[in-house]
């Protein structure tokens, strides 16, 4: 029984953690105002560039890089239609999905058949011991570190430094942080880059880490889940990190329905993140004021200085 | 040129000399001079579309001259962006701030000043005692009434040791009492040495507080000199090249029914940063005018949405129009029970600004027969358009125009003419002459006695309370989600209402009409 | 030397119509490029693409039958999109169409008779509003957002319809094959040209297209909904109803959609599959903008979609090409044209050192 609870709970680790990514980048770039609706995108990008980097290099890492770069490059496009040219946020973020699930589908058709050793866990010196914990949190792989480190830098970055506090008055009132004399569209633009290579991250995890390999369209919808994680964390890191291990652990449950004792059709089980992902959207939605006084005021309105 | 009352300064801290610019559809600067002397306070006098904005969005940077030169004590400068405005010692508090809301006092000042967050506090703790502009630091801005983020926008220019103020209209925001104690912060900058630049259109403001004024007219000075030797009329004359228009008397009406009564009227916020109402009381007769007086952000938003059928109200009896329970009446049914209502907000909720005129004739006056089983009846709309754009004098090429392409007056007297045109028993208006200049406005207000003496119900709510003493009967205040009962309007004067505006309200309620207190 | 963009006065007339004809021309530049990059001679590949697939007149029905989905389901997402309400699921709403349709053809099979297809039809077309009416309850009461629910629906939708094929709806002689039996003759549309595919299903295309057109120009409950979108504010204040809005919107497009999945299932399938559409309910989108949100232009924008997709068949078979250079394609279709539109609204201008900003006088 505790062998399944360990299985459990770590499980929920390795499957929340794409989404930890995911959801920090988006959450970065929307607190400066920007909506980009291109996460399940930038993710399968980010997939298919560490997969063919990982494979074709021989390292890891590199692909790793790859994935981030991919994403930051999704990321760069968008930022190209909706920041510079001001062309609409919502639609602008379908096409990138759109594109980057047809660009990741034929870039990696080649990819398709090939294997990889994926990233293996790494065991922390002592604290990989405690019973419970030790292998829950201690013995993961280098990735999931990373994303609890990830969202340590976000918390502090956002709310204990100056630049973070830019991005935040960016996100609340562009008109007054350009009148003040901050470059709002680089600034824009910055967090729109990092949100990006943060998802090709995310990618890379799901290619090299969690299921070594490529298939088409592999992330499922978890960068649309992500999406709704920021909505359901009202844009606060802290609470992301619950809302992706809720999540994960959905997920899991899927696996272990079995034994479990669960004897219900497998469909079900795999459709409940997505279901999930709809309750915790109505329940954070339903009150009109806590979305009002939480979400940055310029989510998705384009900025053009002089109009 | 200009007479100081001063000794005359060696060299002016500020000297513009043949200042143009030019936009596609006008001149908005024509070769314009301007000086001002160290610890001057100098008043850039003009009504609205002078210029005056366009001037001081040159001086700040925010625009490039196409002709002309700025001079800095007696050298010629180039300012190319407000932050080079600022290093040269310029400081600018705007008509509209730029604050961050959900941020503190000491947040938002720490994005336009170097510094570290506590060191900053402490700095502007002092600032705020020595002139008088109490703010804390600690208070997040959305929490704060607008005369204190005005202070909140001058202490953040004076922590940069401005040399040169500009206030853009600073007191149109403000109620009689703030604005004396600006008055004497002012005062106190200028006898220090620092210059002041105040753009106002407000006379009396003007010959209380400046040394001297340049007044501008259609882009081109008409005249640089010192306000306390003139007159109002030979300013305003000046300013408008002919005398001020003779206020209407308006006659009170001798039939009159109650058509809109508001009774003891309370509600919640629906906005987290919105006024909530508290035991709101009042009624609108058919043939008077009564106005309701305040500065923005006191509850007139919320009341007007009330009153429209934006917002819906329990118990439908809290507000009755035309005698019927309207609270859970929504603005089409209002509309149709004989309610019309022109909004502050022009584009984006008055009219549709992509849309033709026409089109927008459909957004309120559907109900006089322009759709018929579901359809649209184009040439109706086209029709009422058109009409609309002859009677009311709008400039517009035509009922096709897009709302978006004309000027904010004729998209006002396209406004305030469909309504007038739906010959409606109840007219709601607010901000009515808000930006327009003044032979728009005084057409509007000619109009808004017009519609009363032929016996319509209107209620205005206006900042401005020389524009309510001209045309209202009686008059009230709004104050923290309260409303004063209606007083005639002569039966008081602008010194007590300006005292109402500032929360001291009458201990007895005298209003005749008054709804039971809950 | 800089440049910048100066905010128009006036949208351009000509560049409304000329975006979509840039941007088709910058997709066919890129996949010239491609191509190009493939190994592949790149005029010989377009001619494959775009052109070998009409050149019979098979190849055309072919074109007609794939486009009918394609514009009837951006018909029904342009009225949404309109009205600022978005959608993104009418991939979910046709595969419930399908289903509902096929539940009654698996239910009636062997019967005769003519009411059979009718009412395949009504049900197609009831299912895809019943998955299109969770989002418009979950927006109107709870202010959930839409494109967030209607997704995640599409994805319930492919699971829920896997269960049906593995399971319930299964053809009990069908090999243990995912697919139910092979509908009857009554359960199907009837050919309109004798040696093609082409079926009925385009007729309701046209028919809703007109539908389209004459509701969001001439009714008034389609002004109420284009003012939604374009000025919230000034729905408010009007009076307009954003709750009928948002309903209407979804309850149109999921309809559409239904009825698209019909037409897939009583068409060129014949029976349910586990893909009963290559993602025609994501297609449309594009097909909705590229159509610049007009009935007509999305019948234009619905051919094109739909020699993409023939051009991807063609060429994956001639000349080995991975088949999803279509969703390539489609994807940079898109992209070009959101980038094109952009002058339609602005223009490019150089920049001086400082450049005027704002004419506030």
């Amino acid at each position: 029984m505790s062998d399944l609870l360990v299985a459990l709970l770590a499980g929920t680790v390795t499957a929340a953690t794409p989404l930890v990514f995911a959801a920090l980048g988006e959450l970065i770039a929307e607190k400066s105002g920007v909506l980009n609706l291109g996460v399940e995108g930038m993710m399968l990008m980010g997939a298919i560039a560490a997969f063919a980097g990982a494979t074709t290099s021989g390292s890891l890492a590199l692909g790793v890089v790859c994935g981030a770069l991919a994403g930051a490059g999704m990321a760069g496009l968008f930022g190209v239609l909706a920041l510079t040219l001001l062309a609409n946020q919502v639609a602008t973020g379908l096409a990138l999905t759109i594109f980057g699930t047809g660009l990741s589908a034929f870039v990696g058709q080649g990819y398709v058949s090939l294997t990889l050793i994926g990233m293996q866990p790494i065991e922390v010196p002592g604290l990989s011991r405690i019973p419970l914990l030790g292998p829950v949190l201690f013995t993961q792989n280098a990735l999931v570190y990373l994303s609890l480190m990830a969202f340590g830098v976000s918390h502090w970055f956002l709310y204990r430094t100056k630049a973070g506090l830019i991005l935040r008055a960016v996100g609340e009132s562009p008109e007054s942080a350009h009148a003040v004399g901050y470059r709002v569209v680089r600034i824009r633009y910055a967090a729109t880059l990092l949100g990006g290579a943060l998802a090709g991250v995310a990618g890379a995890y799901l290619a090299v880490a969690y299921t070594p390999m490529w298939v088409e369209h592999m992330a499922a919808g978890r960068g649309w889940i992500a999406l709704a994680l920021v909505v359901f964390a009202t844009w606060r890191p802290v609470r992301v990190l619950a809302g992706a291990y809720l999540f994960g652990g959905m997920t899991i449950l899927q696996l272990h329905a079995q034994a479990l004792g669960l004897a219900v059709p497998s469909q079900l089980l795999s459709a409940l993140p997505y279901l999930a992902t709809i309750g915790v959207l109505v329940a954070i939605s339903r009150d009109v004021q806590t979305i009002r006084v939480n979400a940055p005021a310029s989510l998705g309105k384009p900025f053009h200085p002089g109009d | 040129m200009t007479e100081p009352s001063m000794q005359p300064p060696a060299v002016p801290r500020l000297a513009l000399r043949g200042i143009t610019k030019v936009y596609p559809s006008v001149v908005a600067n024509d070769a314009i001079d301007l000086d001002v002397g160290p610890g001057e306070i100098h008043a850039l006098l003009g009504e609205n579309g002078a210029g005056k904005s366009t001037l001081v969005k040159i001086i700040y940077g925010v625009v490039r001259a196409d002709a002309g030169e700025i001079r800095w004590d007696g050298r010629p400068v180039s300012i190319d962006s407000p932050g080079a405005a600022r290093r040269v010692g310029i400081g600018m508090v705007f008509q509209h701030f730029s604050l961050f809301e959900t941020l503190t006092v000491a947040e938002n000042i720490s994005l336009a000043v170097p510094g570290a967050l506590r060191e900053l506090s402490t700095r502007i703790a002092e600032l705020s005692q020595r002139y008088g502009l109490p703010v804390d630091p600690r208070r997040p801005v959305h929490t704060l009434s607008v005369g204190e983020r005005q202070r909140v926008e001058i202490v953040r220019c004076l922590l940069q040791e401005p040399k040169l103020l500009i206030l853009d209209e600073p007191t149109s925001v403000l109620p009689p009492l703030a604005v004396d104690r600006l008055f004497g912060t002012l005062r106190q900058l200028a006898a220090e040495g620092c210059s002041i630049l105040y753009i106002s259109h407000k006379l009396d403001e003007i010959q209380s507080l400046c040394h001297a004024a340049t007044v501008l007219r259609a882009g081109r000075v008409t005249g640089t000199v010192d306000p306390r030797r003139e007159s109002a009329q030979s300013l305003a004359r000046m300013m408008i090249g002919k005398d001020l228009p003779a206020a209407a008397h308006p006659e009170p009406a001798v039939d009159r029914q109650e058509r809109l009564v508001v009774s003891g009227l309370s509600l919640p916020a629906d906005d987290p940063f919105g006024t909530r109402l508290t035991d709101i009381t009042l009624s609108v007769h058919s043939g008077e005018i009564v106005g309701i007086a305040g500065v923005s952000g006191n509850g007139q938003k919320e009341l007007m949405t009330v009153l429209s059928g934006e917002r819906l109200v329990e118990p439908p009896e809290a507000v009755r129009l035309c005698g019927v329970p309207a609270g859970r009446l929504g603005p089409r049914l209002r509309r149709a029970r004989g309610l019309a209502f022109v909004p502050e907000e022009r584009l984006g909720r008055g009219a549709v600004p992509p849309v033709t005129l026409a089109e927008n004739a459909l957004l309120t006056a559907a109900h006089l027969d322009m759709v018929r089983s579901g359809f649209v009846r184009v040439a109706q709309t086209r029709a009422f358009a058109a009409r609309c754009i002859q009677e009311f004098d709008v400039k517009a090429s035509g009922p096709d125009a897009a709302a978006r392409s004309l000027s904010g007056g004729n998209l006002q007297r396209y406004l305030v003419g469909r309504e007038i045109l739906q010959q409606p028993k109840v007219l709601l208006v607010s901000q009515p002459t808000w930006g327009l200049d003044v032979g728009a406005a005084a057409f509007i207000r000619q109009r808004l006695v017009d519609m009363r003496n032929a016996g319509t119900a209107i209620l205005v709510v206006s900042e401005e309370l020389e524009e309510l003493f001209e045309i209202c009967d009686r008059i009230a205040v709004m104050f923290g989600g309260r409303l004063t009962p209606a007083v005639s309007v002569k039966a008081t004067s602008v010194a007590e209402i300006g005292a109402w505006m500032t929360g001291l309200f009458p201990a007895e309620r005298a209003d005749a009409t008054a709804g039971g207190r809950r | 030397m800089r440049l910048r963009l100066e905010s128009r006065p006036e949208p351009s007339r000509a560049m409304l119509l000329a975006s979509p004809v840039i941007a088709t021309s910058l997709t066919l530049a890129a996949g010239f490029v491609l191509f190009l990059a493939l190994g592949q001679r790149p005029g010989a590949a377009l001619h494959t693409f775009f052109v070998t697939p009409v050149s019979t007149w098979n190849g055309v029905a072919e074109l007609l039958l794939k486009a009918a989905p394609l514009v009837l389901i951006a018909q029904g997402l342009t009225i949404g999109f309109r009205a600022n309400v978005w959608n993104i699921g009418a991939e979910g709403q046709l595969i419930l169409g399908a289903i509902a349709a096929s539940a009654l053809a698996i239910r009636f099979d062997g019967t005769t008779s003519a009411w059979l297809l009718p009412a395949m039809v009504a049900a197609g077309i009831l299912g895809g509003m019943a998955w299109a009416a969770v989002p418009a309850f979950l927006r109107a009461r709870f202010h959930a957002n839409e494109i967030l629910v209607t997704l995640m629906l599409t994805y319930v939708a492919g699971l829920l319809l896997s269960y049906l094929v593995h399971g319930p709806m299964r053809d009990p002689q069908g090999l243990n094959f995912p697919q139910s039996i092979l509908f009857g003759e009554s359960a199907l549309f009837v050919n309109l040209l004798a040696g093609t595919r082409l079926n009925a299903s385009v007729l309701f295309a046209l028919a809703v297209t007109l539908g389209a057109w004459i509701f969001v120009t001439r009714t008034f409950a389609g002004y109420q909904m284009l003012v939604g979108g374009l000025a919230p504010l000034a729905a408010r204040y009007a009076g307009f109803s954003e709750t009928r809005a948002v309903w209407s919107a979804l309850l149109i497009g999921g309809a559409a959609a239904g009825l698209a999945g019909v037409g897939e299932v009583a068409g060129p399938l014949g029976q349910l599959l586990p893909t009963v559409s290559p993602g025609y309910g994501f297609a449309a989108i594009i097909v909705a903008f590229v159509g610049r949100l007009h009935p007509f232009g999305i019948v234009a924008a619905g051919l094109l979609m739909s020699l993409l997709y023939l051009g991807g068949e063609a060429a994956q078979i001639a000349l080995q090409v991975p088949y999803a250079v279509t969703s390539l394609f489609q994807g940079l279709l898109l992209f070009c044209l959101l980038g094109s539109d952009i002058f339609v609204f602005y223009r490019v201008r150089r920049a001086h050192r400082r450049s005027p900003i704002g004419g506030r006088p």
